[in-house]
């Protein structure tokens, strides 16, 4: 049996391949993982507890814990969302993602850190405090699913759920230097994991690897009658094995790429490296136009806020979660909503009240529309030519701790190169495609390479990532730590 | 100054009698025990989301094709945003600006539009206001929370408050007809607005609306709208203006009071709902919806007229007032004899006034008697086996303890006498004890031969059938 270590270095796929062989048990993994969990210090877990997955043969995922985001609602376990108003609730049932996940036999390990209703692209906006990102602890780990990042990137987990709204699954993993996939809008039932913005909204995975992405997508992927915006995919996910990219064509947007974006000059010369390897592996580099993509973080700041301020009315302290009492109806509204919602989370509710008011729907709200219609048909266009579109998945490596917490706008800017996608409803896989230092100086920190496919093109998309995976040969955190051990 | 004109429309909020709510699986109550039909769903709790019930899709299009509306090929549903605690998610789920069935008419009366929709939670206020400004402390009960709701808007083409009830009425027996709901107005599962403005007659413009609410009956819907022209009326003709506002009716008294701003005055931040697809009802659906329609009551009126030959009232009656008019059919069924004319003038004449006797409503199927009954009650009527005064009485001790018509005749004592001689002794000592009025009716005086006729009537507790009575009495008198 090898000692905990050894099991907490595996991938997902590798972990169920050495319980398949025998190596060890479900509960040996289990038990390997609960200790990693708790050890944690970089507050990625809100929730330290373990359920299910240490039963042999209760399915082929038997043995493999899975980090759930705060999110996700989770029968009987506290689920919070990252919010004060949601302290102490604990839902009355499961979200289906989760319950696919634990029917195939899988683990629930902990819930992890977020920024509250995935409000947040640094983890900074958690009403628990935030997340230190594990290649410097000083940094972020991007967000929103800024727990879920740093557990797996920090080896305190395989693999996690996230959640991805206009890049909370992409950026998390490319600033922690694993693999984050925001599968099809649609792919995955939606049935409880808490709503940020129902449109744009999707569950994904963070991994160590391209393969278990699609392990974890396949189980998770599916049309649930509980949300009747599922559709599943049209086939089952294979394992992916590709290691050429012959033939396939990749496409590089200048309005998201060009030289006045604000890419950081290190991720710029990852990017590039990662083109060039592209063209080794046989695959096709072009330009390709997204004319309307720029405009893609406006129109999100629109609808997200606008969806959200509609989600969020029902934390009203009248059925649950917080309530802070008053002498009349409305100042309990007020005070329990003034008190239970952090900074962000109150911003984004008066932008999109104000955006969907009488009098400026048509101005903001249904302009905004028109906008995610003309990106998704740019998409559409620039399918025609080229096969994948690729970006990095953000213009930075990660930021130091509360270096944008005062600027909301340079925050946002973090999901320039991810909202567009998401406004597409299309899928986007990160990639850790190597390191780069910081502009300020300092130890190097990983760089994600985003590739986004057309809605439903998740085999192929991950085919491409594994090639360019297999070729990059990136040195994850733990498997460096375990060299230096 | 020029008379002015009401301009009425209607919004009527219809409660769907499905198995389950709009968007969960809960099962739909009325006076369970409080909050123990709900789930997470209808509670509004984190992560959940809405599912279309589509029973309720196809009771909407049944009411859309029963009111001769348009179906929408594609229907969406928006999300109605205000805080309240009846209203678990913060926003009502309703559709908008594409509803499920447009541009219907029902008699006289265009319909605007129905759409599909979800109703509130029950609240209750405790304290004095009986509302929830002011009250100490209100409790929610969530089992009518996402109960399909249907609401009809008509257009503003009724033009006074008794036009109003009437329509109402006729929308109600449609909507009965078609079984797609309980249409109680006091247990609110039909719920009827309605919008005043007055206008110069003649005129094509609109003047200024209100709109009344809680009008929890046809007869206080009828006082409402009455009481709300009479207001309008008086305000215009002294000079003021009508403001545009929400009106709460009184039963109590009759009184209009405007509702507090707080608890209408929305700005509803509509948008589409981006957790549901839109609505497209199949061919299979649509046609399933057309093929559930029974005879609806305008039509059957018409028949009840050009076939049956009954009086317009008659045929109103029956045919808006869904109960009656089954048990009329039901009695013209087992008939073979009596005219329909004839019953009908039975179950809606004597019956319903026995049902209002015995305090049983408006629902003949409660009272003893068998439609069966009626129809031969009304043919041994006709065929003078028994006097129209015997009928009465047969009627309502079929009405009371049922049993047979024939059964009541036969203990009762009450068959038509038919031996001539008896008649005659019979006749004659009606004349006797009558002499003043058989005096006036030698001298001419007709009118007076009711008295005699009475008396005959009388004497053989109505075993004589009345114009052979009558016929006798002249011949002996004239
Ligand atoms: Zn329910």
């Amino acid at each position: 049996m090898p000692a905990s270590e050894e099991i907490c270095r595996l991938s997902a796929t590798e972990l169920i391949a050495g319980i398949e062989a025998g190596s060890f048990s479900p509960a040996e993994s289990i038990e390997a993982w609960a200790g990693a969990m708790e050890s944690d210090d970089l507050n990625a877990f809100l929730w330290k507890g373990v359920e299910g997955g240490a039963e042999q043969g209760s399915g082929h995922l038997s043995g493999l814990p899975v980090a759930i985001k705060d999110i996700f609602c989770t029968s009987g376990i506290p689920t919070t969302a990252g919010s004060r108003i949601l302290e102490g609730y604990k839902p009355p049932y499961s979200a289906t993602a989760v319950e696919r996940l634990t029917e195939a036999g899988a683990g629930l390990l902990g819930k992890t850190n977020m920024d509250e209703f995935a409000m947040g692209s640094s983890n900074e906006n958690s009403a628990y405090g935030g997340v230190s990102n594990p290649w410097d602890r000083t940094r972020v780990p991007g967000g929103s699913s800024g727990g879920s990042a740093a557990a797996v990137a920090g080896g305190l987990a395989p693999c996690a759920l996230g959640t991805d709204t206009g890049g909370s699954i992409r950026q998390p993993a490319a600033l922690c230097g694993i693999v984050g996939l925001k599968p099809t809008y649609g792919a995955i039932s939606r049935f409880g994991m808490i709503a940020f913005a129902s449109s744009l909204d999707q569950c994904g995975p963070l991994t160590r690897t391209v393969a278990d992405a699609a392990l974890l997508l396949e189980v998770m992927q599916g049309q649930d009658q509980r949300d009747s915006t599922s559709v599943g995919l049209e086939a089952p996910i294979e394992l992916p094995s590709s290691t050429d990219l012959d033939g396939v064509r990749f496409g590089v947007p200048a309005e998201l790429v060009g030289g006045d974006v604000g890419i950081e000059v290190g991720v710029r010369e990852v990017f590039e490296q990662t083109l060039s390897r592209i063209e080794e592996l046989g695959g096709e580099v072009a330009e390709v136009t997204l004319p309307h993509a720029a405009h893609g973080i406006s129109a999100y700041y629109v609808l997200a806020p606008a969806e959200a301020s509609s989600n969020l009315a029902r934390y009203d302290g009248v059925r649950y979660g917080l309530r802070v009492e008053a002498d009349d109806l409305v100042s309990m509204y007020e005070r329990t909503r003034s008190e239970g919602f952090g900074p962000e989370v109150k911003r984004r509710i008066m932008l999109g009240t104000y955006a969907l008011s009488s009098g400026y729907y048509d101005a903001y709200y249904a302009q905004a529309q028109k906008v995610r219609t003309r990106i998704a048909e740019d998409f559409t266009a620039a399918f025609q030519g080229v096969d994948f579109v690729v970006t990095p998945t953000s213009p930075t490596v990660a930021f130091p701790l509360g270096a944008r917490t005062q600027d909301p706008l340079s925050m946002y800017l973090s999901d320039f190169c991810t909202v567009p996608m998401s406004l597409a409803g299309i899928p986007a896989i990160s990639i850790p495609a190597g390191l780069a230092a910081p502009p300020e100086g300092g130890p190097e920190l990983p760089v994600g390479f985003q590739i986004a496919a057309p809605a439903f093109g998740e085999q192929d998309l991950l085919e491409a990532a594994h090639a360019l995976e297999m070729s990059i040969g990136f040195q994850r955190l733990d498997q460096r730590e375990g060299e230096g051990a | 100054m020029t008379a002015l004109e009401p301009v009425i429309g209607l919004e009527i909020h219809v409660q769907l009698a499905t198995e389950t709510k709009m968007f969960c699986g809960c099962r739909l109550s009325f006076g369970d025990e409080p909050n123990s039909h709900i789930c997470p769903v209808c509670l509004g709790h984190p992560g959940v989301l809405p599912n279309v019930n589509e029973q309720a899709i196809v009771y909407a299009l049944m009411i859309g094709e029963a009111l001769g509306c348009e179906i929408a090929e594609r229907s969406t549903f928006h999300r109605k945003n205000y805080f309240y605690p009846d209203l678990p998610k913060g926003y009502q789920i309703s559709q908008y600006d594409h509803p499920i069935a447009v541009d219907g008419r029902l008699g006289d009366v265009r319909v605007h539009r129905a759409h599909l929709e979800e109703d509130a939670a029950k609240l209750s206020h405790k304290g004095a206001s009986g509302r929830i400004h002011g009250s100490g402390a209100s409790v929610v009960d969530f089992n009518r929370g996402g109960t399909p709701l249907v609401e009809i808007v008509s257009e503003p083409d009724i033009r006074s408050a008794a036009q109003a009830r009437e329509w109402a009425q006729l929308l109600r027996a449609t909507l009965a007809s078609l079984g797609v709901s309980d249409c109680n107005m006091e247990e609110g599962s039909l719920r009827v607005d309605g919008n005043v403005s007055l206008r110069p007659a003649g005129s094509d413009e609109l003047g200024t609306k209100t709109e009344l609410k809680n009008m929890n009956s046809f007869r206080f819907l009828e006082r409402g709208i009455e009481a709300e022209i009479e207001r309008q009326r008086e305000l215009i003709e002294s000079g003021q203006e009508v403001e545009q506002e929400t009106l709460h009716f009184h039963p109590d008294d009759g009184s209009l009071t405007p509702m507090r701003s707080k608890e209408y005055a929305h700005d509803y931040r509509y948008f589409p709902e981006p957790d549901l697809v839109p609505v497209v009802p199949t061919a299979e659906m649509r046609e399933a919806a057309r093929a559930a329609l029974p005879e609806l009551p305008a039509a059957r009126k018409e028949r009840y007229l050009t076939e049956l030959d009954l009086p317009e009232a008659t045929a109103a009656s029956l045919a808006f007032q869904p109960e009656l008019g089954g048990f009329f059919e039901d009695a013209l069924a087992a008939n073979s004899d009596a005219t329909p004319r004839a019953i009908a003038n039975w179950v809606t004449g004597d019956l319903v006034a026995a049902l209002r006797e015995q305090d049983l409503g408006e629902d003949p199927y409660r009272s003893k008697a068998e439609p069966r009954e009626i129809a031969a009650l009304a043919a041994m009527v006709e065929g003078k086996q028994v006097s129209h005064s015997a009928g009465k009485q047969i009627l309502a001790k079929l009405a009371a303890e049922g049993g047979t018509a024939a059964g009541v005749v036969e203990s009762e004592g009450l068959a038509q006498i038919s031996d001539d001689s008896e008649i005659d002794a019979m006749i004659d000592a009606a004349i006797e004890s009558e002499p003043e009025a058989a005096d006036q009716v030698r001298s001419g005086n007709e009118k007076a031969i009711g008295r005699i006729v009475g008396a005959a009537m009388k004497n053989s507790q109505g075993r004589i059938d009345g114009g052979l009575a009558r016929e006798k009495i002249l011949e002996r008198l004239g």
